[in-house]
């Protein structure tokens, strides 16, 4: 009740700010009074709710209306639109002012595209079968090592998977999460490195044994897994959006939207 | 043999005749037409190209050098995923194909069921995509609850490309068959040989033969196929491609990936074409 | 050795009667030459004695034995019976000598060592030791149907068909292959051949019939045939090639 009551607040506020008028996106945007926000096809739970980003529902949903609002849009002022993983980072003019669907920002990645400052850190999860947890695997390195990998290929799942767990056998990786999905449940893998939020959804939802096995902290990675927005190399709404990151990190509302969308990840067993 | 000699015109290159001076001339002509124009389309990509607007990113995304550098040496190294998934398909398709092809041929009534089979094995595979055979079997037959290894995605994979490719093969091969004329069949049987046999040492060393080129270019495609498996798990030269591009943010190493399968399914191609303008000379 | 008696053979092809009650006895060690206009049956008929085309009407015995019983397994049939075609039908994948090999070691399952000697042999005694080895694009058209004849005496028939063997060589090559077919009549082989050599026929026949529409118009010893001959359209076949 009391989250609720402050990221109304927020949101109050952000609104009297845009009123004031004269605000940092003036001109900056793709069109006119109108911030054009991508996610993904389909865009998955929990980051949206039900693929319908308008909805506000969802932590992506959420967050991209909270920064919408902070720089200064009306809601009615959003406008979405969709894109997949490579249309967002091929070269030329892009069709959204920025892109959100779980990107994590890398060094390379920011030779190519802008990101915003990070709006999620991500714990990487380790889901698996009731079968092979007890068949012994546990949540140690050790344990870890000796099952068969796979992962989503486009995700930073990958090199984490070779710099931290090293697995003795190469990993499969497959072309989205449906596929890994259908690889545990063929038996093919035995588990699958993936952000926490969608290691949660995956388990519970869309496997009928799934168990989530452990996780890795992201502030106990050297390198954590951080979600940022994707723009444009260049683009000069960064500053705004930034800034508009860092004010909604700063009065608490970023943590106010995760506690609403993303609570179940505690009690999840940390993976040393 | 000596018919080439008295043709060739190096035998008689003292005293040309008129015709021969003429032909020189109008080949000399048309080559350098040819050199000309292919030159000029160079120039014009070579410059064109660049003033685009976006040219800059596009070569910052698709022929980044540190990029290439980087990941090449990578996946040169999936690539041999590729051609070790080739190696094991290509004769087992060759097999079934073969098998399918003499089931289609299969004559006598009791073989009527195998025809029928034969038909229909063909109809099939050839009318549904790679792709989807690769997922249907890939994640569907270990989904039964084999045990490992034989739920292996290179196992059902390998076995999703060779039903498909064998389906084509069957087709060539039987093709080939049938272009055989009928009075080597005559032949082998006015000596006694029976059906099986006729087939064995008469019908098919010659069949297979003549569909050398044809089966060339499937084997060519199954080699490009082969890059499919990938989307049931194994990290061959085109998933392994696909990693880079996301860690990178960068499409070069789909480029670096293009590069390695030209490599092998160029010469490949430019063989069977050889070979097939071969047995045309030969035929006419 | 071995007879061969046809009566009332009858084939057709759809609607096309080809040959129509033939009646045809070849003796022991004969020599019978079919002769007639092209299309008028001899081949067909040919075709039907080793049992390539099977017969509508009629029965073919060899040595007395009904062959022509529809359902009988014709290979123990054509391993007896051989022929040669027109157009030679080597198997050109094939050496000459594998050519030979190939139905008695397939059929009778003997080794090649134990067949060389034999098949030698025969190469030698038709002048083509010295292309044993080669395959029959490498050979002229008389060395072909001399192969050919060679690969269809290797199954040691009791009766040898030959379709026109000549007809499709150059002039100047007819001459070593009739030398073949002179060298079996010495040797008493029982032959049919359809041909155009009339000169061949009358040298060396037994018999001759002439074949008109799919029927034996009239048949004779060469010399009775050749200088006097009954019909009208024989006479006048024979005014036309002769």
């Amino acid at each position: 009740m009391k989250l609720t009551m402050t990221s109304s607040l927020a949101l109050l506020m952000s609104a009297g700010m845009a009123l004031a008028g004269g605000h940092c996106a003036a001109g900056k945007t793709l069109n006119d009074d109108v911030l054009t926000i991508a996610t993904g096809n389909p865009a998955y739970y929990p980051w949206v709710m039900d693929d319908a980003p308008e909805s506000k529902a969802g932590f992506e949903a959420a967050v991209a209306y909270a920064v919408a609002n902070r720089m200064g849009f009306e809601d009615a002022q959003v406008a979405w639109v969709r894109s997949s993983f490579d249309q967002a980072i091929q070269p030329g003019a892009k069709d959204f002012d920025f892109n959100l669907q779980q990107f994590s920002i890398t060094p390379e990645r920011e030779e190519i595209v802008d990101f915003s400052a990070p709006y999620y850190s991500a714990a990487m999860a380790v889901v698996t079968r009731q079968p092979v947890v007890d068949g012994g695997a546990e949540a140690t390195l050790a344990s870890l090592k000796g099952l068969l990998w796979g992962a989503h290929a486009s995700t930073t799942a990958v090199p984490m998977l070779a710099e931290i767990v090293q697995p003795d056998r190469d990993p499969l990786l497959y072309g989205d999460n449906a596929d890994v999905v259908e690889a545990m449940k063929a038996n093919q893998i035995d588990a699958a490195l993936m952000d926490l939020p969608t290691a949660l959804f995956t388990a519970a939802v869309l496997m009928d044994d799934g168990v989530v096995l452990g996780q890795f902290p992201p502030e106990r990675s050297e390198n954590p897994d951080q979600f940022g927005l994707l723009m444009e190399e260049g683009n000069p709404l960064k500053e705004c959006v930034d800034a508009a990151i860092a004010d909604l990190a700063a009065d608490g509302t970023l943590a106010a939207i995760e506690a609403e969308w993303l609570a179940e990840a505690t009690g999840v067993p940390v993976i040393d | 043999m000596t018919q080439t000699e008295i043709d060739s015109p190096d035998a008689k290159r003292p005293g040309l005749t008129r015709r021969q001076i003429y032909e020189a001339q109008v080949r000399r002509r048309s080559m350098a037409i040819a050199a000309g124009s292919t030159a000029a389309v160079l120039l014009a990509l070579v410059v064109l190209i660049p003033l685009a607007p976006g040219w800059e990113g596009v070569k910052k995304s698709f022929f980044n050098a540190d990029v290439f550098a980087r990941t090449f040496p990578g996946l040169l190294e999936a690539f041999l995923l590729d051609v070790a998934i080739f190696a094991w398909s290509a004769p087992l398709i060759f097999l079934l194909g073969l098998c399918i092809a003499l089931c289609r041929d299969a004559r006598s009534p009791a073989l009527y069921p195998l025809r029928l089979f034969g038909t229909l094995y063909t109809d099939i595979f050839r009318g549904v995509p790679v792709i989807l055979v690769i997922y249907l079997i890939g994640f569907g037959i270990p989904g039964l609850g084999l045990p490992r290894p034989w739920n292996s995605p290179y196992i059902w994979g390998t076995v999703a490309l060779v039903l498909t490719y064998a389906a084509y093969v069957a087709e060539v091969l039987r093709s080939g068959i049938e272009s055989i004329h009928h009075s080597q069949r005559a032949a082998a049987a006015s000596l006694g040989l029976g059906h099986s046999d006729t087939m064995r040492f008469v019908i098919l060393p010659q069949a297979i033969r003549r569909v050398v080129p044809a089966n060339m270019n499937l084997f060519v495609a199954l080699q490009k196929d082969v890059a499919l498996l990938s989307f049931i798990g194994p990290v061959e030269i085109f998933r392994q491609a696909g990693v880079y591009k996301s860690l990178l943010a960068n499409f070069t190493p789909y480029v670096g990936a293009a590069l390695i399968f030209l490599a092998v399914t160029v010469p490949a191609t430019r063989y069977a074409d050889y070979l097939m303008n071969k047995q045309a000379r030969a035929r006419s | 050795m071995a007879t061969l008696d046809l009566k009332g053979v009858t084939k057709s092809f759809g609607r096309n009667t080809v040959c129509s009650g033939i009646d045809l006895t070849v003796g022991d060690g004969e020599m019978v030459c079919l002769i007639g206009a092209s299309g008028s049956g001899k081949s067909t008929l040919l075709r039907c004695m080793n049992l390539l085309e099977p017969i509508d009407d009629g029965v073919i015995l060899l040595d007395g034995v009904d062959i022509s019983v529809p359902g009988l397994d014709p290979q123990p049939v054509r391993q007896r019976i051989g022929i040669v075609f027109q157009s030679f039908n080597l198997f050109p994948h094939m050496t000459a000598v594998e050519n030979a090999m190939l139905a008695p070691r397939r059929v009778h399952k003997l080794t090649r060592e134990a067949l060389l000697p034999e098949i030698t042999h025969l190469f030698e005694r038709f002048g083509l030791a010295d292309r044993m080895d080669h395959y029959p694009d490498q050979l002229s058209g008389g060395q072909q149907q001399r192969v050919a004849i060679v690969r269809a005496l290797a199954m040691k028939p009791e009766i040898m068909l030959f379709d026109e063997i000549t007809s499709a060589l150059d002039p100047e090559l007819v001459g070593e292959v009739l030398d073949v077919l002179r060298h079996l009549r010495r040797a008493g082989m029982t032959m049919v051949l359809a041909t155009h050599e009339m000169g061949f026929a009358r040298e060396l026949a037994d018999k001759v019939c002439f074949l008109d529409k799919g029927v034996i118009l009239e048949e004779g010893p060469p010399e009775k045939l050749f200088t006097d001959p009954k019909e009208d359209r024989t006479r006048a076949f024979l005014a036309r090639v002769l």
